[in-house]
Order: structure tokens, then sequence, then C-alpha cells
């Protein structure tokens, strides 16, 4: 079986600041890390693999300093990290990110399954996999609590819909975004981090991608822009409203109907 | 010998503090009957919830007068029976005075009051970029009772125990006065050490209410290393080949699969790595990556050549999460896997670790009980845990002492003490002059008589 699981270094704590005039978060000086959340989809993928063989690769996109998570996609396991980094992919949006990623599975050739986290500790749209998904044509399903069976080309899920647990039988390949805390993730481990060999390594640019536009990434390509961030105001009043779903979707559009916020 | 508390001493005393932070009788809460060692439980007459130094001083002095024992008790977690009112009388419980009442940087002090908890300190620290090293498993224990039971934790490989972070304390005597031990000095060579016998005397001697701690620099990386071994006996015996080798580690802890099982069970969440019969986790810290890596590189490779099967990286928050909440719930998970337990806490030479924990398998097959076990392999102090299990009550307390027995007396043929950590109290008393002797038993007695004339400070504790 053969996996992508698609990674993005996290600035490693959550206590970032906020450039006031660019709006963008600095990252200068802020030790990073890789996104808890993937930690989550590596030890998926790496059980898989054990269960029924194949091997496991992983992609991310960002700054060059970014294949430090890729390094330690392999000291957990992974046979082969590839990093897609070019100055034409700053300032991506989740669009033009699911774009260029897209293109990135593109060039790594063929495939079963692509595995990502939730969401990202610092973008925390969660919007990424299942547009990728789209992109590639792949069916998907996100908050994904356990992968129950590989078997004749299908994969057997069980996702958490809040209210229901839905089990759905999906064709491969297919791309899955893991819930957080479904596993534990495997340590990266000190003999495969001296074992790493340059080849397993790949950074590609703009150029290197065969099927990407470039209009369609970076900044240029990002149809939203952060216009400003800006940490929220604390407001700790609160109303409380107990009833069944249906009765408290009608209180809450009273509330904000109330309010002229729709 | 003592007086029982009477109508009028509980209206004195009510009348001292005022009736919100008084209690008697069937309004204490049984959890004041006992800490968290199982087997001996007494209720305190009255316990009154003191708020200040002056305070605590009017009610020693009066029950001095009176002949009324008194036991101080901070959250209760001791291991020994140490907060245990054996003779009834008044307890003082210390949570409420739990102010962080000043941080002095410019000379890396912070000074509290008894009641502050030690992960209250811990974070306090941290927000200010200082570190609290003592770290003992109990994160919601006090620093007063820290502080009287001379805890060690993990970091004492490196940065030693409590005793090692006390810069000043105040003390209110058992005859009521106010005593200033110490001060915010580095420095001290100014007669007899009054601070240092406080520091681990169970509350014996007089009641801390204040205390000046010393505080680090907080390293901006910490991170483990957790390697895996064929037996407990590899895992340990590669202990001391890392002290000689001068590896500057900050924790060297020992754990066996089966307790890490047991961890498991009790928090509902997996260990990442559980195929390895046992393990060690090592700890570097720093503040330079290049040093850091150099270091967990050296201690990897010395590991894997003396039989560790690889050595995993716990570098951020949550692998960190991962490794050490298990860690820190040993003790509650093997609790839970028994009816009941009694721990030996003792310490032995750090080239002896090996030795003694493959006696206690010896002993556990000899008298056919489980005695699971975990420590800080790094300073040589480890945690025996005597299960037990199916027993009766009867068997269950013969064995004990015999378990008790032989592993107290293989520790002191190895020149080993009866407590690295969780102190003497009122459980390990019988152990105490098998251990430093009776003269020396004699001397602490002449040292106590000397604090306590009418021995109403914690009486049955310790000596």
């Amino acid at each position: 079986m053969e996996i992508i699981v698609c990674v993005k270094q996290v600035p490693g704590t959550s206590e970032v600041e906020v450039d006031p005039v660019t709006g963008v978060l600095k990252r200068d000086g802020v030790a990073s890390k890789m996104n808890p959340y993937d930690l989550f989809a590596m030890e998926a993928a790496m059980s898989l693999v054990e269960q029924y063989g194949g091997s496991v690769k992983t992609l991310t996109m960002g700054p060059p300093q970014a294949m430090a998570v890729l390094r330690e996609t392999l000291y957990m396991g992974a046979e082969q990290g590839t990093l897609l980094s070019d100055r034409k992919f700053a300032g991506a949006d989740v669009a033009a990110t699911s774009y260029t990623l897209k293109c990135g599975v593109e060039s790594m050739g063929t495939y079963d399954l692509i595995l990502c986290g939730k969401q990202t500790t610092d973008g925390d749209t969660a919007q990424v996999g299942p547009e990728m998904a789209a992109r590639l044509g792949l069916e998907h399903a996100s908050n994904v609590l356990s992968i129950e069976a590989v078997k004749d080309g299908y994969v057997t899920v069980v996702s958490d819909l809040d209210e229901k647990r839905q089990t759905q039988r999906m064709k491969l390949p297919c791309l899955l975004c893991m819930e957080k805390d479904v596993n534990t993730p495997r340590l990266p481990s000190y003999k495969r981090k001296c074992a790493v060999q340059p080849t397993q390594l790949y950074t590609l640019s703009a150029a290197d991608l065969a099927t990407l536009d470039e209009s369609k990434c970076g900044l240029k390509g990002s149809p939203t822009q952060v216009e400003r961030i800006f940490p929220p105001d604390k407001n700790t009043d609160k109303t409380l409203h107990e009833g069944t779903p249906e009765e408290l979707a009608g209180m809450l559009y009273q509330t904000l109907a109330a309010r002229k916020l729709i | 010998m003592y007086n029982k508390l009477k109508q009028e001493d509980i209206a004195y005393l009510t009348n001292l503090v005022g009736a919100a932070r008084m209690r008697t009788g069937d309004a204490i809460s049984e959890d004041y009957s006992h800490d968290e060692m199982g087997g001996v439980s007494r209720m305190p007459d009255a316990l009154i919830r003191v708020m200040t130094t002056e305070e605590v001083s009017a009610i020693l002095r009066y029950a001095n007068e009176r002949r009324i024992p008194v036991v101080v008790r901070g959250s209760g977690t001791g291991l020994v029976g140490a907060g245990v009112p054996i003779e009834g009388g008044i307890m003082l419980e210390t949570t409420g005075m739990n102010q962080i009442l000043e941080l002095d940087e410019n000379n890396l002090t912070v000074t509290v009051q008894p009641g502050v908890l030690l992960m209250e300190l811990s974070a306090f620290a941290e927000a200010h970029g200082l570190l609290y090293p003592p770290d003992p498993g109990e994160k919601s224990a006090t620093i007063g009772g820290n502080i009287s039971t001379n805890a060690g934790g993990m970091r004492a490989v490196k940065y030693g125990v409590t005793r090692d972070y006390v810069r000043a304390l105040t003390a209110v005597l058992p005859t009521g006065e106010i005593m200033h031990c110490g001060g915010k000095v580095v420095k001290n060579s100014t007669g007899y050490s009054v601070k240092d016998l406080l520091i681990g005397a169970e509350g014996t001697l007089a009641v801390i209410t204040e205390a000046v701690l010393k505080l680090v620099p907080l390293p901006a990386i910490t991170v483990s290393l957790l390697l895996p071994f064929d037996s407990i006996k590899a895992a340990i015996e590669t202990v001391p080949v890392l002290v000689r080798s001068k590896a500057s580690l900050t924790a060297i802890e020992f754990m066996e699969r089966d307790t890490i099982l047991f961890s498991e069970d009790y928090l509902g969440k997996r260990f990442p790595h559980t195929t390895a019969p046992a393990y060690l986790l090592l700890t570097v810290d720093g503040n330079d990556q290049m040093v850091v890596d150099k270091e967990l590189g050296n201690v990897a490779e010395l590991c894997i050549a003396h039989g560790a099967w690889d050595a995993f990286i716990v570098d951020t928050q949550e692998r960190k999460d991962s490794v050490w909440s298990a860690r820190g719930a040993f003790l509650e998970a093997i609790k839970a896997s028994t009816t009941q337990m009694d721990e030996c806490d003792v310490v032995v030479p750090r080239d002896r670790v090996a030795e003694f924990i493959l006696y206690t398998h010896e002993v556990a097959a000899q008298l056919n009980m489980r005695i699971p076990s975990f420590g800080h392999a790094g300073d040589g102090n480890l945690h025996v845990y005597i299960c037990k299990d199916a027993l009766e009550e009867e068997e269950w307390e013969r064995m004990l002492l015999k378990a008790f027995d032989l592993l107290y007396g293989k520790a002191h043929e190895m020149g080993g003490l009866v407590s690295g950590e969780h102190g003497i109290g009122y459980a390990k008393r019988a152990y105490l002059s098998r251990a430093v002797g009776e003269e020396q038993v004699m001397l602490m007695r002449r040292i106590k008589a000397a604090f306590d004339p009418n021995g109403i400070l914690n009486p049955g504790k310790v000596v």
C-alpha cells in the first residue's frame, strides 16, 4: 500500500506574535515543529504499512527550513520526503495551497491513499485536505477516527460527525483527514535519523512541477487575502440554551435575527 | 501524656481564628484522617485552616501550654503517614496560606507561603523564564510538604533535591516563638543550620510558615530519550556507564513494561512504545541546540552500544506529554492495579541499583507476591511497591513485614538508606535505627526535645 502523508511545519508554541503592520505571523526566531495533528496521520500511515506492506512518502510546502519536518517523518518511518519550496508559492491561502500540493502529489507517482491531519495549529482552517481531494478528483473523509480495513481496492473508515459516527467504505485512492488523539504517534528513532540518506529528500520548485500553472499558486493565486490579524476582543458574555438540535437551531436563528446579524 | 481537646479549648481557638476556619467533630471530612498511604488513620479533634504566621504562633503557644497535640497538613499527599494525627488533637491546614509573596529577580529567589502547590510554583517560575528544579511526581503537593520531606523527584541527578533550593525559612516553634533561619544569601556559615534541620523534619520540629526558594534560569531546550532494552538488568546496568561517561543528564528514570501497561489502563492512553521489557528515560537540557543534540547523540550511541534497541526522541510538548504523563501516573496506576499496597522508597548507591531491582524480583518470587517498581535510576532512589492483591488481611500484614525486612536489609547491606524522598513518618519508624544506628536516633530525640520540650508537635513520627 503506497501512502502519501501531507505535513506542515508550524510554530513550536501557541504564543506567536503577529506583525501589526503586515498581519503576518512572526516566524523568525520562533522554534518550529511538525503540526501536532499531522502526527496522527503519520502514525495511521505507519500502522497501515505495517499491516498491509508498502511505504509512506511525505509531502509539505514551505520555506527551505520546512525540510526539518520531512526529516522527522523519515525518523518516524517514512521512506521519502518531498518539499515544495519556491518564492512563487509564498503567501498562499487555502485554495492556492491545496492547488500547489495537488501538483506536488501529481509529481509523486501512483498512490493508494493520502492522509492529512485534520487541521493545523497555526492556520486552523481544516480546509486544505478536503480541497486537495476535490482538486485531485478523490473521495475524502474528515474527522477520521479509525481506519478499519483495506480490502479489494476499498478502505473502511469511521468518522466523527459530532452527534453520529459514520462508517463508510471508500474506493481507493482517496484522501482521509485524521482526527486528533486517535492514536499515540510513534516517536522519532535515533537509529533512523542516523541512517537517513540525502536521496530520500527532494526539494521541488515551481519549474519542477509539470502540471503547475503558476498563476494559481502563491499570493497571486489566492482568491482570499488576509487583511488584518489581531487578537480577538475578550468577551465572556454567554447565554446558555438547552433543547434538541432542532429547537436550538430555531433559538439561534431567533437570536441572530434579533441582533440583525443575519 | 496529652490532653484531650476540651470545649473551652475549642471556644478559645474559635475565638482566635473565627468560626469559619475552624471545624470540629463530624464537620471534619474523613480525608483529614489519612494521607496517601493506606493503613493508618485517625481523625483530628479540630481542624484549623491557618492564614498567618502569628496565628500559627498563637495556636502553638496555647496547645503547648495545654499539652494538646498538633499536626500540620498540606495537601495530604504524603506516603508514610507523617500527616496523620495519630494522637488526635489539632490539625493545622496550610492550604489557605497559598500566596507567592515575592519574585526577586536580582537574587533569583521566590518567597512563598507553605500552602503554594508545587505545580503553581513551577508554572509561576516558568512564566518568568526561571525553573524551580525539584520535580517530585506529585505536583499537587504543597511546598511546605515538599520541604518537610526534603522531596526529590526526577531532576535530582543534575539539580539535586528540595534542600538544595531552600534559602530561608520562617518557622514557628512548638512553644510559639517565630524563627527566621537562613536568608536570601548564597553562602551561609553562620552557626548551626537550623534551616537544614527543619528541612526533612516532617513537621516534628516546627511549623514552616514561609520559605525563600532558589530558582535557576529556565533551560531553553529540554529533550528526553526513551530507550528500550531486552531486560531491566540490561537497562539499569547502563546507568553507571552513563554516569561514568560524564554525560550531563537531568533525569535517568527506569521503567518496566508491566508498569507502563498499568499506566496505560489507568490513563486510558497508549504509551508510544510498549514492546520492550524495560526502558530507560533520560533527559538532557541546555540552551544551545547544537550542544544538546551532541550530548543526546553521545548518550544514544552509548546506550545502543550497551544493548538499547534504539533511542526514541521525545522533543516536542506532545511527545513529552505522551511519555511523561505515563511516568507521572505510575504510582496511581500501580495503586489502581491492586487492593492495597505499601511502598519501599529506598535509596542505594547508584552503581547498586540494578542489583537491588533484581533482588526485588527474587523477593517477589520467594514470597509469591507482586512487587512492581520504577524509579530514579540516576540517583539510586527506587520506588518498590509491595502489592496486597488477593491476600487476606492477616497474611498481608505478615508478608508485608517480611518483604520490608528483606528489602531494607538488602539496601542496608549495600550502603543504602530507608528513604530517598518520602520520609520516615509513622510507617517507616521501625527501620530508622537500623539504617542510622541507635546513637543517631538518640541524638535526633534530643534535638526533638530541644525544639519541642513537651512533644506536642506531630507526636509519634520519625523518632
